[in-house]
């Protein structure tokens, strides 16, 4: 391993590479911000330029500086304008955007990049250490597992509910599993629930729905309530993160950093779940008086999803770089690419081409690295964004909301959607019915169907439950996960 | 009737809607050979329904106790906020959809950029103009030409 470690180094840190990851994850982050444009499309932009590179692990390393980048680019636009652009930051906004409200955003945004840095870097230990030996565990898993899991993601409503209301978090979950339905699901090859409206063949999309959800209410509200955002004290460019505050978080990020990287090593299971577990796992073994803070711009709840959602990205390469199975849409590209460059991964890589299995784990080093040196001192910068007059920045918001509906589908009926679901998403925040729960329930949804799906026609019935172990140890974990904070409560009182 | 009880019972008619549409009348094309199969299409739908009319109503009735509280915003004294602007700025909204392919990218945006800062009461002509018309210069140079996405840059008569 030394020596592949050094080889490794030794590509990954010629001057060129170096120049290329920095320029990739600028690159990322600043594409990343804009609402609508995740890791997939930056990375599946950025391949016709890295093809051209001609070089395999100059390639690589670049698509790797991309990938982290737009991770953080997104983290960005969910923290301080509430507009997650893609479905695993949509838990880095839960405390993230309350943060940047009250006069945080860059005490958020230095939260959010160490927690990404701390959770890509251990992630990189991790697939050092378990590559070879995690790609057969995750052949473990089946339909009926996956399905668990899904099961496992949906009970961090427990997560979102305050006293009294756990049956609107329910009630908002299933209305997200119930719009989630809508359309032609990839397994019975059937519309429904369309009303024979053409527009609603390929369902509801995801990024309409969570902008609908989040940043147009909030942008509604700041009409509603004019103050610029930041206003409520503190200095948004302070960066500083108290010794109190390190020693809160850093547990919960080599915590969420661990589970985060072993949940993203299950092809499909990725970066939003491991976000949303982590987030509701963090929120459920907290003291009772700092669970109240999460939802209100607690620094364990951005802490979490951030480094989980990290470590998961870097997880979902085991399958890829030993078995040549992308884990997610993302490491699918990245798999495409490989290809184009005549590198076919599979256990064999390691041994076939090592130069370049190693070169891509210590561009994972270097690209995380790279990433906090270069944005630390621009978190200034870009918390300045908050203090844009609001006569000028709620245009903007309101724009960047409508372009990243339309960007995604290129449809304009997709906009009315959203203005649409927008007022609705007004009335249930008028009505305290939590939100994030309805998003979970529409991003779990699809996934939670197919493997359920699989699993009745796999075992006749839903006998999967009680004949896989695994399943029905996920399913009493995910029961636990409910009953336990709702006890709790009924014995505080 | 407290609102989140009035969402509760529009949820309610949602549901049982959506109810209706899984177990009565999804089934009814369903092909043959589907029939013998352990899941259909409706499976999943028809739990998803019984699970949200037992949510809606435990809200309805009131069964789970919890804390009346009021959030940010007031929604019985909407009148003391600047509600006409908030409608103004959906309205504004609506429109833009509309109009972004039959007047083009440029002419929509810099338009909607320039009238959302007007509704919210500014008049400072000389940087709103300038800032709309960059904003939307930059972000339709990023997305087409640098991205390769395409939007439709002049109105739709200009045959661009």
């Amino acid at each position: 391993m030394l020596e592949g470690i050094l080889i490794g180094l030794q590509t990954a840190l010629s001057l060129q590479n170096l120049l290329v990851v920095i320029g990739g994850c600028l690159i990322g982050t600043f594409i990343g911000m804009l609402p609508g444009l995740g890791p997939m499309s930056i990375i599946a932009i950025m391949i016709p330029v890295a093809i051209t590179m001609g070089d395999p692990s100059a390639a690589l390393i670049l698509l790797a500086g991309v990938y982290y980048g737009a991770i953080f680019g997104g983290s960005t636009s969910s923290i301080l304008l509430n507009a997650p652009g893609v479905a695993g930051t949509v838990a880095s906004s839960f405390d993230g955007y309350p943060m940047a409200r009250q006069g945080k955003a860059g005490k958020a945004l230095t939260i959010a990049a160490i927690a990404s840095f701390a959770g890509g870097t251990i992630g990189a230990i991790l697939l050092m250490i378990f590559a070879p030996m995690l790609s057969t565990v995750a052949l473990l898993f089946h339909s009926p597992e996956y399905f668990a899991l899904m099961v496992v993601g949906l009970s961090a409503i427990a997560a979102f509910a305050g006293p009294g209301q756990v049956s609107k978090a329910l009630l908002m979950t299933t209305l997200g599993l119930i719009m989630a339905t809508v359309g032609e699901g990839a397994l019975f090859n059937l519309p429904r629930f369309t009303g024979g409206i053409m527009d609603l063949q390929s369902g509801f999309g995801f990024i309409t729905l969570a902008m609908a959800m989040f940043a147009l209410p909030e942008a509604v509200f700041l009409i509603l309530k004019p103050k610029n955002l930041g206003d409520d004290g503190g200095e948004i460019k302070d960066l500083r993160i108290t010794r109190a505050e390190a020693r809160a978080i850093t547990p919960v990020i080599g915590r969420q950093s661990i589970q985060g990287f072993f949940i993203g090593v299950l092809p499909g299971a990725g970066a939003t779940i491991a976000s949303f577990l982590g987030y509701a796992v963090e929120r459920n073994i907290a003291p009772k008086h700092e669970q109240d803070e999460f939802g209100k711009g607690s620094i364990k709840g951005l802490a979490a999803p951030e480094s989980a959602n990290n470590a998961a990205c870097t997880g979902s390469f085991v399958p890829l770089l030993t078995l040549g199975i992308p884990g997610s849409g993302t490491t699918a590209i990245l798999l495409g690419a490989l290809i184009a460059l005549n590198v076919t991964p599979g256990p064999r890589l390691m041994i076939d081409d090592p130069q370049i299995f190693w070169a891509v784990i210590m561009s994972m080093f270097i690209g995380n690295l790279v990433l906090l040196i270069l944005n630390l001192p621009l978190i200034p910068y870009i918390a300045k964004l908050l203090a844009i007059p609001r006569n000028f920045l709620i245009p903007f918001i309101l724009f960047f909301t409508l372009m990243g509906a339309y960007i995604g589908q290129n449809n304009a009926t997709e906009l009315l959607m959203l203005v649409g679901f927008g007022i609705c998403g007004i009335a249930l925040k008028f009505a305290n019915y939590p939100l994030p729960p309805l998003l979970i329930g529409f991003i779990l949804g699809g996934m939670m169907e197919d493997n359920f799906s699989r699993s009745m026609q796999l075992y006749g019935g839903v006998s999967f439950i009680l004949e896989r172990p695994m399943t029905l140890g996920l399913l009493i974990i995910a029961a636990g996960l409910i009953i336990v904070p709702v006890l709790r409560t009924r014995l505080a009182r | 009737m407290a609102l989140d009880r009035w969402i509760a019972l529009v949820l309610l008619v949602i549901c049982i809607i959506y109810g209706y549409t899984a177990w009565f009348t999804m089934d009814a094309d369903l092909a043959p050979f589907m029939r013998r199969n352990p899941i259909w299409p409706s499976t999943f739908p028809k739990v998803l329904s019984v699970l949200g009319i037992g949510a809606s109503f435990i809200i309805l009735l009131g069964f789970e106790k919890g804390e009346e509280k009021t959030g940010e915003i007031d929604h019985r004294r909407l009148g003391d906020y600047f509600i006409g602007q908030a409608v103004f700025l959906l309205a504004l909204m609506v429109i833009y959809a509309l109009c972004l392919r039959s007047l083009g990218f440029l002419f929509s945006t810099s338009a909607f950029l320039i009238l959302g800062s007007f509704i919210l009461g500014e008049r400072k002509w000389h940087l709103m103009i300038p800032i709309a018309f960059i904003a939307t210069g930059s972000v339709w140079y990023l997305v087409q030409e640098v991205l390769g996405i395409f939007l439709r840059p002049l109105p739709m008569f200009m045959g661009v």
